[in-house]
């Protein structure tokens, strides 16, 4: 795990993608960072916010910024708006078919703006 | 003195009537003939060659078989004239050997379609390993290749052409695939799922020829409706035809379309020849697998060594298997052949599954079935049908997808023990009830955790949910309809909670009544809630999160991440100006028109950035939201009534342009329908929609909880000859009570199916107000009249709405993903295969 991140080339770095306001509780947006389509989710009222990617793997469309925001037991999730199957925010795994798993990126929020690292 | 016995053909069934004869130890001299230079060998797997197998591993016969059980075969030699009256079997060779019995095993050859150009370099068929040698060799100067014919070989062959690197395209002359095992929507099914694999194909074409290039090698077909196909090979897997050429010559009864015919015995019309396999024809039947011949194998070794008891009595023709990847399953009468059967289907263009049940006249036996993309029920559809079981009341269950409130656990029970739930880990039914019962298991994930049931595809965790239900309502548990892990409610408890405690959003009903963040069930399901009680704007803040991307972007969203636009047209009405603002958005937009089902004009391939600009401009131009996107009012259908038709005796257009601007936006369980026709003839087909109202000479009649889609159920007659008031009046009282009552997704047709007491208890609660909620009912709807608003007209007012519609955040370029390729002069996204042929030709 670690070494495949240490043989990958990529230099990441935070990058401000919109104030946080511009995402209403509980949706998402998509960012476009070093030309990745990046899907970011605003969970609750507060500051929480996740990254994950925006392809639907299942749809090969970029739509998950655009799915329902909820939880499994207390997992934050997204659903696909296309087929509606559930990924988890925290770790990019599909809920409901365990092999897939999407790249997810470290978000925050600093003085009202979101940043993604990717 | 010995007799002797002549086999010609060593294939699948002649060897294995080979071996039935050397294992019974009869008496008899054995000699057979093998046109092709090797021994028989597996023809089911052939496939397995593209994959790597060799000739030996796919061979049949056990090393030195022949030689120690003394059976003389003459490899390479074809059987070319049999002499029945002096009882010889002449070579190609010239050998010439008399016979006291003679077992023809000659199966059958692939039809090439009579098509100029058929014989050219570059064409193969798929049946033998020679076949097969000859398709590799020539495939390695290959870029595409086409398999004539979409059935089941046609398939596996096109696997093959795509495991040798080439671009595959399929060419069906039937406008469906595997035309044999499946139906029409099946096939299509079928056809989402292997495009989406990358292969070519084209359903409903008639080749007319096959030109070559400048060296004389396939080069493209030329179709009937005048397309082409650029390949550089092609193989025929059109059918098979049963090889019975030496039978015909020496007089044998043949059947109309060819078979050698065969009795119980597997007798031919000569008591001294035999016929076994794929050549020969029971009951005018053609057996094209091989378990079905090595039936007959055994059937006729018996006959040959004494034994009258075993008899040839056709065979179940059932498969299951993975083309591709992809589950197909067809078994018993799977297009309700029998006299008086009914046909239960549901096609889940979704999940990209089909389903279908044949039934006995009464709903009571299952007669056979199809089932695309998702077969784990095959193998409890397959007992029930051979076990002659009793069908629960709604055979339907067993082919729908789960959903809660829907049980069926009815059919559960009735499944034996030894039934097999789970087929990726092999679990029946009584390991399952004996877990929940021993380990006290209290809900699916500690079922599944185990039994292993349902750990594997998943496609059984619907019957383990029911089988989980059934036990623990024998157990005297309590079981719940929660409609997910946030509420442990019904949709209709919600609904009475959120009237009856005033609530108006999410977040105070989820505080009050719920526990967690909500889900993709709960949160469409109360946004629509909110809306039939309330009527706020969808996309006001707080319900904005809760609605579905559909709902969300108030357009439908397509497979590509693009959406379609959907004006209302009321009663299907539009003036030539308003058709010309269609034409001229669509032309501007480069948007894609189809006009739908339900008498409007869809534009497709929207980009959620434009959107608004599109609607900006249909707004000006007084067009409205259709509301196609929403579990809403879709259409009021009509017809062109008296104003126009000479049937007509009222004005139905009128009509439906009135109901249909009474209920447009009105937020419903599901999506709902109407129609209103100007006469008896009912033009507007309104008795297949959840309302419909058809003119008499006296007034209107109203039809309640008819359906179209999936399961066509006709409406029935509510009340009959009433006047408009009136009958506004019940519609009123109807909806509201649908919309009361029903569970999440359920159409009318199915909630009236569950009411008790049918059509006359409605009648009760409608015309005679049994309930004594007329009242109320009908000032809920007068509510939600009066506050109507269009949700795309309101959205363009506030700028706030407006900023969703983007796809970054932090820039104004549209999905880059998105990309058209041009069909019948329109535009339409790309499929996978074309997308990556088209980066291709970028590179
Ligand atoms: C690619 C492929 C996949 C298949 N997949 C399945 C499957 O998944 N499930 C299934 O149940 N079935 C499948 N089948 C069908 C199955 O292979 C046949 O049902 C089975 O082989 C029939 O056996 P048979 O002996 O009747 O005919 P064959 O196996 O065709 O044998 C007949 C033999 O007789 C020879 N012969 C013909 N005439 C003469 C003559 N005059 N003299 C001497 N020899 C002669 C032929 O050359 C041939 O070798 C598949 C077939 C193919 C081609
Ligand atoms: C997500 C899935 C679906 C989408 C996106 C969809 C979309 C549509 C659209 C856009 C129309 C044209 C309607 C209009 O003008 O308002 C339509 C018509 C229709 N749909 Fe669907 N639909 C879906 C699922 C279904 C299902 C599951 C059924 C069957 C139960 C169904 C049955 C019909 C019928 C019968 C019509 C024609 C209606 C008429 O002639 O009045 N649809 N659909
Ligand atoms: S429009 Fe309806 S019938 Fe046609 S593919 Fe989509 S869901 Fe199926
Ligand atoms: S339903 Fe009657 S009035 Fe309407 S078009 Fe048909 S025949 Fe004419």
């Amino acid at each position: 795990m670690s070494q495949t991140e240490s043989i990958q080339p990529i230099t990441k770095q935070w990058t401000t993608i919109c104030p946080l306001d511009r995402i209403l509780p509980n949706t998402g947006v998509c960012a476009l960072v070093n030309d990745r389509q990046i899907a970011v989710f605003r969970v609750g009222e507060e500051e929480d916010v996740y990254a994950i990617e925006n392809l639907d793997p299942f749809s090969k469309a970029y739509v998950l910024s655009r799915g329902i925001v909820g939880d499994h037991n207390g997992i934050p999730k997204v659903a696909s708006p296309i087929y509606k199957q559930n990924f988890s925010l925290l770790t990019g795994e599909c809920l409901d078919d365990l092999t897939i798993k999407l790249q997810t990126f470290a978000a925050q929020v600093v003085d009202g703006q979101v940043q993604v690292h990717g | 003195m010995t007799k002797r016995l002549v086999t010609i053909g060593n294939g699948m069934v002649g060897h294995r009537f080979l071996e039935q004869m050397a294992a019974k130890g009869a008496d008899w001299e054995l000699i057979c003939f093998c046109e092709e230079p090797r021994v028989a060998y597996d023809r089911v797997n052939l496939s397995g060659y593209f994959a790597g197998k060799t000739a030996a591993d796919l061979s049949l016969v056990a090393p030195d078989f022949y030689k120690d059980n003394n059976i003389q075969v003459h490899v390479g030699d074809k059987a070319v004239r049999i002499d029945r009256a002096n009882k010889t079997v002449t070579s190609a060779k010239g050998v010439t050997i008399s016979y006291d019995k003679l077992v023809l095993a000659t199966g059958s050859y692939p039809f090439v379609p009579p098509i100029k150009g058929n014989d050219l370099p570059g064409t193969f068929v798929y049946r033998t390993i020679c076949d097969l040698e000859a398709t590799e060799a020539y495939a390695k100067d290959c870029k595409v290749g086409v398999v004539v014919g979409g059935g089941l070989l046609g398939l596996e062959c096109a696997n093959a052409l795509q495991n040798l690197g080439l671009k595959t395209h399929v060419v069906e002359f039937m406008p469906r695939l595997m035309p044999v095992q499946v139906d029409d929507a099946g096939g299509a099914t079928l056809r989402q799922k292997i495009e989406d694999l990358g292969i070519g194909i084209h359903t409903g074409k008639s080749t007319t020829e096959i030109v070559a290039d400048e060296h004389g090698r396939v080069h493209k077909m030329q179709f009937a409706d005048g397309t082409e196909l650029l390949t550089d090979t092609i193989v025929f897997s059109a059918g098979i035809r049963p090889q019975d050429e030496l039978a015909r010559q020496c007089g044998l009864k043949i059947g109309d379309r060819g078979g050698i015919a065969i009795d119980d015995n597997c007798q031919t019309s000569d008591p001294d020849v035999y016929a076994i396999g794929e050549c020969a024809l029971y009951n005018n039947q053609i057996f094209g697998l091989v378990a079905p011949g090595y039936r007959m194998a055994e059937v006729a070794a018996d006959r040959l060594c004494g034994n009258e008891t075993n008899n040839f009595t056709g065979a179940d023709m059932s498969t299951k298997l993975k083309l591709l990847g992809i589950d197909v399953a067809s078994f018993g009468d799977a297009f309700g052949k029998t006299a008086g059967s009914k046909v239960i289907a549901i096609d889940d263009a979704i999940a990209g599954t089909y389903k279908k049940l044949v039934v006995n006249e009464d709903g009571t036996r299952l007669l056979g079935g199809i089932l695309v993309g998702d077969a784990t029920v095959y193998g409890t559809l397959l007992q029930l049908m051979q076990n002659q079981m009793a069908l629960p009341p709604h055979p339907e269950d067993l082919i729908l997808p789960h959903r809660s409130g829907v049980s069926m656990a009815m059919g559960v029970e009735q499944l034996p023990d030894t039934a097999q739930i789970c087929s990726c880990n092999n679990v029946t039914k009584g390991q399952i009830c004996t877990a929940i019962q021993e380990q006290e298991l209290r809900d699916i994930g500690s079922v599944k955790s185990c039994t292993n049931a349902g750990m594997g595809c998943g496609g059984c965790v619907p019957l383990v949910t029911d089988l989980l239900k059934a036990e623990l309502k024998k157990a005297g548990i309590a079981v719940n309809n929660n409609i997910c892990e946030h509420f442990a409610f019904s949709r209709q408890e919600l609904y009475s909670l959120v009237r009856s405690q005033d609530i108006h959003s999410f977040q105070q009903l989820l505080d009050r009544h719920g526990t967690g963040r909500g889900c993709e069930i709960c949160k469409p399901l109360v946004g629509s809630i909110l809306a039939s009680a309330w009527n706020d704007q969808i996309l006001d803040a707080p319900h904005v999160s809760l609605q579905d991307t559909n709902d969300a972007f108030l357009a439908n969203i397509q497979r590509d991440g693009t959406y379609s636009v959907i004006p209302r047209i009321p009663g299907g009405e539009i003036t030539p100006d308003k058709l010309i603002v269609l034409g001229q958005v669509a032309k501007d937009f480069g948007l894609y028109t189809k006009i739908t089902g339900a008498q409007r004009i869809d534009l497709l391939g929207a980009r959620v950035d434009q959107l608004p600009l599109i609607w900006q401009q249909l707004v000006a131009a007084g067009f409205e939201s259709g509301h196609a996107y929403g579990k809403a009012l879709r259409t009021v259908k009509s017809c062109v009534g008296s104003t126009w038709c000479r049937f007509g005796v009222q004005d139905s257009v009128s009509l439906a342009i009135e109901v249909e601007l009474r209920y447009r936006g009105l937020r419903a369980p599901h999506k709902f329908k109407s129609a209103v026709s100007g006469c008896t003839r009912e033009c507007a087909e309104a008795q297949s929609k959840d309302f419909g109202i058809i003119a008499t000479e006296k007034g209107w009649n109203l039809y309640v909880c008819g359906n179209g889609g999936m399961k066509p159920q006709h409406a029935q007659l509510l009340a009959a000859d009433l006047d408009k008031e009136t009958l506004i009046r019940y519609v009123d009282r109807f909806l509201m009570f649908y919309i009361r009552t029903a569970n999440r997704l359920e159409r009318t047709a199915t909630w009236f199916n569950k009411l008790e007491g049918g059509i006359e208890y409605l009648q009760a609660v409608i015309i005679n107000d049994s309930l004594g909620i007329a009242e109320e009912l009908e000032a809920e709807m007068a509510h939600q009249v009066a506050t109507y608003a269009c949700e795309w007209n309101a959205t363009l007012q506030d700028p706030a709405k407006l900023q969703r519609f983007q796809h970054f955040v932090n820039t104004d370029a549209p999905d880059p993903n998105i990309v058209v390729i041009e069909e019948r002069g329109q535009n339409r996204p790309v499929f996978e295969h074309e997308r990556q042929l088209s980066e291709l030709q970028l590179k």
